[in-house]
């Protein structure tokens, strides 16, 4: 395999991101699913670095996963959009930070939809003006939050107390980075090395140390896939999506998977889970499964946080082997406590421990 | 008949061309950008149907060109265009000179950039090579894989980056479907144990003994055609290719291991043509070939008058329909000079 040739790839796709004075939209599921990410990427932004990034509480769901399942006409989530830009334009900012991946890619897709469609731009205006009295502007620069830590993936090596490798051999670490369909393969142009060999988890993960695979079905959905989960008699579809994935990657004995996609992440965990459930089948060495991790908690961990305060236990897969083998040293009696020391419940059939 | 004619280009068009006119009378400077003439034949092996080894035809291009009345300048690139009245006035990359009374154009085509295909992943995985690239090693009679193996599953996609909106080439390149099954003979002449695999949309065989090239291909070679588009190509840990194809016939999903995988690229105009096109501001086409003053009787005449046009810098052509189209622009050429201007 020639690293080249997916170099002058890269250089083809790559796109400004701006440097700060952020407007900050979240996800409506990674606050439960993984609470330490969303935290983290302000803490880094705002603590570490020194940037702007302001968040408005009346900022709602985009209603992508309801659009992606036909109960969204295309009118409304074009509503519901504007409406984010309305408030973006209120508090005075003009770069957009979408931390999810559905919503960037919904964000995209309106924005090229306005672009050859003059006259839709024209409706929502109306329609969000009629509605909320409203008006809005289009982002000046708009990035997905992965595409920002891609952006400071250096500073953030600058920093780097855990590198991404094997303490005990000094071996780096096999990384499997996973993309959201829905952030290039829409529209390449709207991701850092575009759809066929992204580059902005790649590039992370090897500022930071780690050896990239690339594994056969690299490009994979994770199982996700919205109907095929959300309508439930497909989710024997669901599951068998994310299986072929983990076995297309086994061989190459990955030590963590890295995704930029909140329902990526979710399904990749927690169908290891139900895999194993299922048929007794795990995809990591010695028994265990991979832990799956978002790109800021693999951030945290490389900065040396501590792996409970980034929320790595509310991952299905537990992430000690990983911990074990960059070397980073944890209090297991700490992980289901709260910061002021109180005990949590802790789930159960959590794997990996 | 004392005239000066520039033919721009020395592949197959442009040599027919030339020898035409010289053989005619006409003074004739020949212009080549590379060091060799013989242009894309000139790295080819053999050529369909009848599988005539391509140095026969350089052979005679050769000897067509080597005349009294043809200067051939060889790395020569052309600077700068001007007409005066009916005189086309030209300035060399080596600061040379030339006058003459028409031009024929005959630059040719570049192959498609596979690797703008990137879900092949041509330059990144070892075993992804071109039509072209096969040639080569067909010349150089090694067909081992970038780790020295014999390669025991073969694959050849067709229309790579022809008739793909994806890649704005929305046209048939016409070629690329006798040559994969002209190679994918070959390779089961050169490797008897091996299996072949077309990937194909259609199979376009619009030429004469292309039909039966095909069926012996089937019937004689036992190579597998499978109607479906490649979607993706990727490399397992034991460094073997990985395609999935949409196998459209049997209505299912393949995916399939490989050991090479054969890209059957697309013609597209030249960047040569280009430059010269908007030196003499030449109209072109929406597939960005030349576009031809009249599709049936003016397929070589240009909208610029004394400028002509000759071979694969027009469409996508054989050498066969090449060397008759440079014959036809030859002898528009000579009726332009005898009657017309």
């Amino acid at each position: 395999m020639k690293n080249e040739g997916k170099k002058k790839i890269w250089a083809d796709y790559q796109k400004e991101i701006a440097d700060d004075h952020f407007f900050y939209v979240r996800s409506c599921i990674r606050q439960s699913f993984f609470p330490g990410s969303e935290q983290f990427f302000l803490h880094l932004m705002r603590d570490v670095l020194g940037k702007d990034v302001y968040e408005n509480p009346s900022h709602t769901t985009c209603t992508g996963i309801g659009y992606h399942s036909d109960v969204v006409l295309s009118q409304t989530i074009m509503t519901v959009v504007a409406r984010h830009f309305a408030l973006m334009k209120e508090a005075g900012y003009k770069n957009i930070a979408i931390s999810c991946v559905t919503s960037f890619g919904i964000y995209t897709e309106i924005l090229e939809t306005w672009k050859h469609f003059p006259e839709e731009l024209e409706k929502t205006r109306e329609y969000l003006y009629k509605a909320t009295g409203r008006e809005f502007d289009i982002p000046e620069n708009m990035a997905h939050t992965s595409d920002i830590i891609y952006k400071f993936r250096d500073e953030i090596a600058a920093r780097a107390k855990n590198l991404l490798v094997n303490k005990e051999t000094g071996e780096p670490l096999n990384i499997v980075e996973h993309i959201g369909c829905h952030y290039a393969k829409m529209f390449p142009k709207s991701g850092i090395g575009g759809a066929e060999f992204p580059r902005v988890l790649s590039g992370m993960a090897e500022t930071w140390g780690g050896k990239v695979v690339d594994y056969p079905e690299r490009r994979h959905c994770c199982g996700f896939g919205f109907r095929q989960y959300i309508v439930q008699a497909n989710r024997g579809y669901s599951v068998s999506n994310t299986a072929k994935k983990f076995a297309s990657m086994q061989p190459f004995k990955p030590d963590v998977v890295i995704t930029n996609c909140p329902g990526c992440n979710m399904f990749m965990d927690r169908w290891q889970y139900t895999i194993k459930e299922m048929e007794g089948t795990t995809y990591g060495e010695d028994g265990e499964s991979i832990p799956v991790l978002t790109y800021e908690e693999l951030a945290g961990l490389v900065m040396g946080y501590n792996p409970w305060d980034l929320g790595l236990q509310y991952h299905m897969v537990q992430s000690e082997p990983l911990l074990k083998k960059m070397g980073i040293m944890y209090d297991i009696e700490d992980k289901f406590k709260t910061s002021d020391g109180r005990q949590m419940p802790i789930p159960e059939n959590l794997i990996n421990v | 008949m004392n005239r000066d004619v520039i033919v721009v280009g020395g592949g197959v068009a442009g040599m027919e061309a030339a020898g035409q006119l010289a053989a005619a009378g006409l003074m004739v400077t020949l212009l080549e950008k590379d060091k060799n003439t013989g242009g894309h034949l000139a790295n080819w092996y053999h050529l369909f149907p009848d599988r005539r080894n391509s140095s026969e035809v350089i052979h005679y291009l050769d000897k067509k060109i080597d005349h009294q009345n043809i200067n051939l300048l060889r790395g020569v690139t052309i600077e700068e265009v001007e007409k005066h009245d009916d005189k086309f006035i030209i300035k060399t990359s080596g600061g040379k000179v030339i006058q003459s009374d028409a031009m024929v154009i005959a630059t040719g085509f570049d192959l498609f950039r596979s690797e703008k295909k990137e879900e092949y992943g041509y330059g990144i995985y070892d075993n992804v090579i071109t039509s072209a690239d096969l040639e080569k090693k067909f010349r150089e009679g090694d067909l081992r894989t970038h780790a020295g193996n014999i390669p025991g599953s073969i694959g050849m996609v067709h229309c790579v980056g022809s008739r793909d909106e994806k890649s704005g080439n929305l046209y048939c390149s016409k070629l690329c479907c006798v040559t994969a099954v002209k190679q994918a003979i070959e390779l089961k002449e050169h490797l008897p144990g091996s299996k072949v695999f077309c990937f194909y949309m259609d199979i376009r065989m619009a030429g004469a003994m292309y039909e039966e090239l095909y069926m012996e291909a089937q019937e004689k070679y036992g190579i597998n055609f499978i109607r479906g588009k490649v979607s993706e190509a990727g490399e397992t840990i034991n460094n073997r290719l990985i395609v999935k194809v949409e196998d459209t016939l049997a209505g299912r999903p393949l995916k399939m291991e490989l050991d090479m995988l054969v890209l059957m690229a697309g013609m597209e105009i030249s960047e040569g043509s280009m430059t010269i096109g908007k030196m003499l501001g030449l109209k072109t086409g929406e597939n960005r070939f030349f576009r031809v003053k009249d599709n049936h009787f003016g397929s070589n005449l240009s909208n610029v008058n004394g400028v002509f046009l000759a071979g694969s810098c027009t469409a996508p052509m054989n050498i066969t329909d090449t060397i008759s189209h440079a014959r036809a622009a030859a002898a528009e050429v000579i009726n332009y000079l005898t009657n017309e201007r």
